[in-house]
């Protein structure tokens, strides 16, 4: 970057948005590595409903699943910035990969890196950031997403030196590959002498007995992601497996979600752009009424307007990302990207196949994954209408 | 083991390439620069060599000044160090001063192998690495797609129309290799990290002894005399399928040298 000198006097750098050479060097890494590699895959992934353990592998080669950790936990000694620009590029061309590497890093490996002990951390963090095993968070339950602490059943009884575990979660990402081997799980541990449940965090070593994932459930979008619901009967693990305080649970959690916030967001940025890619290609290519659709202003007012949407989005969860990477609180600037972003990324992927036609319908072409798999941005990580009461949270509503 | 990749810059083959009208040479400013994907192969074949024998790799690169960026990408990859001949004298070389400037850089940092693409997307003479071997009284195994080392004698696969040659020579020598020979890899973040503290040894042609009036577009052996831009693809040839679709697909496809 150049120095902070204007006409020879040293100036303050008052902002500055652009990526520094190692990250914009990740980023085309990246977006090579989608474009090559997963592109020609992902219409007959999506068709299949396949697990892509082959482009795992090859993501975790690259180091991708290790971005954010440092190197003595077998990382790459970047941070999760790094992770985001890497979601977002992969979401440029596949949702289904971009969540299955978001989910793995920032719900799968984040909290045992954040909240673990040494011991816990020297386990767990080499194998999950290789990407050789996948990591799972189990939050949601069939009662509540949204309101978790109210919905929350599942229940965890300290016995002999173990946790007895009991209950269902619903929706977990990641959670029944062949290669998932951990499966943090919330559960109440009891009460708080102010009559409050007490929520921990218990890390579930699979497969394993008591454990056991339902089949995958028929989704709208996102096919080549594992989704599964989760079933825990009577299963033991040792009492040293509790992630983070006893109660501290839910607390912990939430803020894990503030980071995965951004990196849903950066998702979202992704498809977002790459409806727009598609859609200046197609529109240069497709002849109505003897010129390019993209002659038309009708259509490309359109695509100006998703360039608008997509560079808006992309500052706000960069805004957030350089909070975050400052350390400071920016509950608010993820809580708005994310809102923000996930919209934009739904509103794209319209306009998108309506610029392709009767095409934008058809399966194979990338819009029409990229509107079936746009929608679930809106309620995963946080719905809307839970970032807006954050949002007005925020601002003292 | 002493292994040498040599690396080039050449225009992104995603964009659109054009030649400059004042001095006939290709516009390498306008439009962003890749590593030549032949060379990639090549990178990777001389990481692989290393994993397998020790040594250390050196990218060598001739080319201006943004070439550093395919130079840093050769790092990240897993390469040691560079060099880098960047000079204005060289602008517009032919193939025949290039490989007469690099072979002179060869002398001076020695070498067991040197490894390269066997031609570059840009100007696909595809005569480099003969050239080199001669001018360093080396042997050359072209065309290669696949290479195995073993103490002092390289052994390689030099695909032909008809399959394959088995090549041996001894050390030191010159490779040139075809893809799939191998799956390049891709950078991770840890390598572009490394790669920005590894060494990168810029040369001017006085540093490799290279006389600069055997080098640069006055003195270069061939001319461009003209260019036009390249007709539009031509319409390909429908096979109706009139009961011997597949004999005329067939027929086509021999034609075309494929079966
Ligand atoms: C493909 C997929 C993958 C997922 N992966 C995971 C995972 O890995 N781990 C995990 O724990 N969970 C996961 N989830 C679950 C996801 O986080 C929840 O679905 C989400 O939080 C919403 O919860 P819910 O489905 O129970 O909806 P509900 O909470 O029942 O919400 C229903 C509607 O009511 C609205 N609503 C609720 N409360 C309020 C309120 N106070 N004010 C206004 N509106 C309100 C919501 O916004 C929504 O519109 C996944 C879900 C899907 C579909």
């Amino acid at each position: 970057m150049d120095g902070p000198f204007i006409g020879g006097r040293e100036v303050t750098v008052v902002l500055d948005y652009r990526l520094d050479e190692e990250r914009e060097a990740l980023r085309k890494t990246v977006e090579q590595f989608a474009r090559e590699v997963v592109a020609p895959r992902a219409a007959e992934l999506d068709e299949s409903g396949e697990f892509p353990y082959d482009l795992v592998a090859q993501m975790g080669g690259m180091g991708l699943f290790g971005l954010p950790f440092p190197e003595e936990y077998g990382g790459m000694g970047g941070d999760y910035f790094a992770l985001c620009l890497a979601i977002e590029e992969l979401a440029r061309i596949d949702s289904s990969v971009a969540i299955t590497l978001e989910a793995a890093v920032s719900l799968g490996a984040m909290p045992i890196y954040r909240y673990g002990t040494e011991e816990q951390k020297r386990e767990w963090l080499p194998r999950l950031a290789s990407g050789e095993a996948l990591g799972a968070f189990g939050l949601t339950e069939p009662g509540g997403g949204s309101d978790v602490a109210g919905g929350m059943r599942t229940r965890a009884e300290l016995r002999g030196g173990e946790w007895v575990i009991n209950g269902t979660k619903s929706f977990i990402t990641n959670a029944g590959t062949d290669i998932t081997q951990l499966v943090t799980v919330t559960a109440l541990t009891g009460e708080l002498s102010s009559g409050e449940r007490e929520i921990s965090a218990i890390m579930v070593p699979v497969p394993r007995s008591g454990f056991s994932v339902a089949k995958k459930y028929s989704k709208v979008g996102w096919h080549a992601s594992d989704t599964r619901e989760i079933t825990l009967t009577d299963c033991r693990v040792p009492e040293e497996n509790l992630l983070g305080g006893r109660g501290r649970g839910y607390a912990q959690f939430l803020s894990t979600l503030d980071e995965g916030r951004i990196a849903i967001a950066a998702l979202a940025v992704g498809l977002a752009q790459g409806c727009l890619d598609e859609s200046i290609k197609y529109a240069k290519q497709r002849q109505a009424f003897g010129q390019p659709i993209a002659d038309f202003q009708a259509i490309a007012f359109k695509i100006a307007d998703m360039e608008v949407r997509t560079h808006t989005a992309r500052l706000a969860y960069y805004r957030a990302a350089e909070k975050m990477l400052r350390g400071e609180p920016m509950k608010r600037e993820a809580a708005i990207a994310k809102l923000y972003s996930s919209e934009i990324a739904v509103t794209n992927a319209r306009e998108a196949t309506q610029i392709h036609g009767g095409y934008g319908f058809m399966n194979e072409f990338p819009v029409a994954r990229h509107w079936r798999d746009a929608k679930i941005l809106e309620i995963g990580e946080g719905t809307s209408e839970v970032q807006r009461i954050l949002i007005a949270r925020e601002l003292g509503l | 083991m002493n292994i040498v990749v040599c690396v080039k810059q050449v225009p992104d083959t995603w964009a659109e390439r054009k030649l400059r009208s004042e001095d006939k040479t290709l516009d390498r400013e306008s439009v962003d620069g890749v590593i030549n994907e032949l060379d990639e192969y090549a990178i990777e074949e001389s990481l692989r060599i290393k994993e397998a024998h020790d040594g250390e790799v050196t990218v060598l690169t001739m080319g201006p000044e943004k070439a550093a960026e395919s130079i840093r990408k050769a790092l990240s990859m897993g390469a040691d160090k560079a060099v880098h001949l960047v000079d204005d004298a060289l602008h517009g070389s032919d193939v025949l001063q290039t490989s007469y400037a690099m072979a002179q850089v060869l002398r001076k940092i020695g070498f067991d192998v040197v490894i390269l693409g066997s031609e570059s997307t840009d100007a696909r003479m595809g005569a480099l690495a003969a050239m080199l071997a001669e001018r360093l009284g080396v042997a050359q195994l072209s065309l290669a797609n696949k290479v195995e080392i073993d103490g002092g004698t390289i052994r390689t696969q030099r695909v032909a129309d008809y399959g394959f040659d088995r090549v041996e020579a001894s050390l030191p020598a010159v490779v040139s290799v075809v893809e799939k020979i191998n799956e390049p890899r891709y950078p991770s973040f840890k390598g572009i990290m490394a790669a920005k503290k590894k060494p990168v040894d810029k040369l001017g042609v006085a540093d490799a002894d290279i006389d600069a009036a055997k080098v640069g577009l006055t003195g270069a052996a061939t001319e461009v005399v003209d260019f036009v831009a390249a007709p539009p693809r031509e319409k390909g040839t429908i096979v109706k399928d009139e009961g011997d679709g597949g004999q005329k697909v067939a027929e086509f496809l021999a034609s075309k040298k494929f079966i």
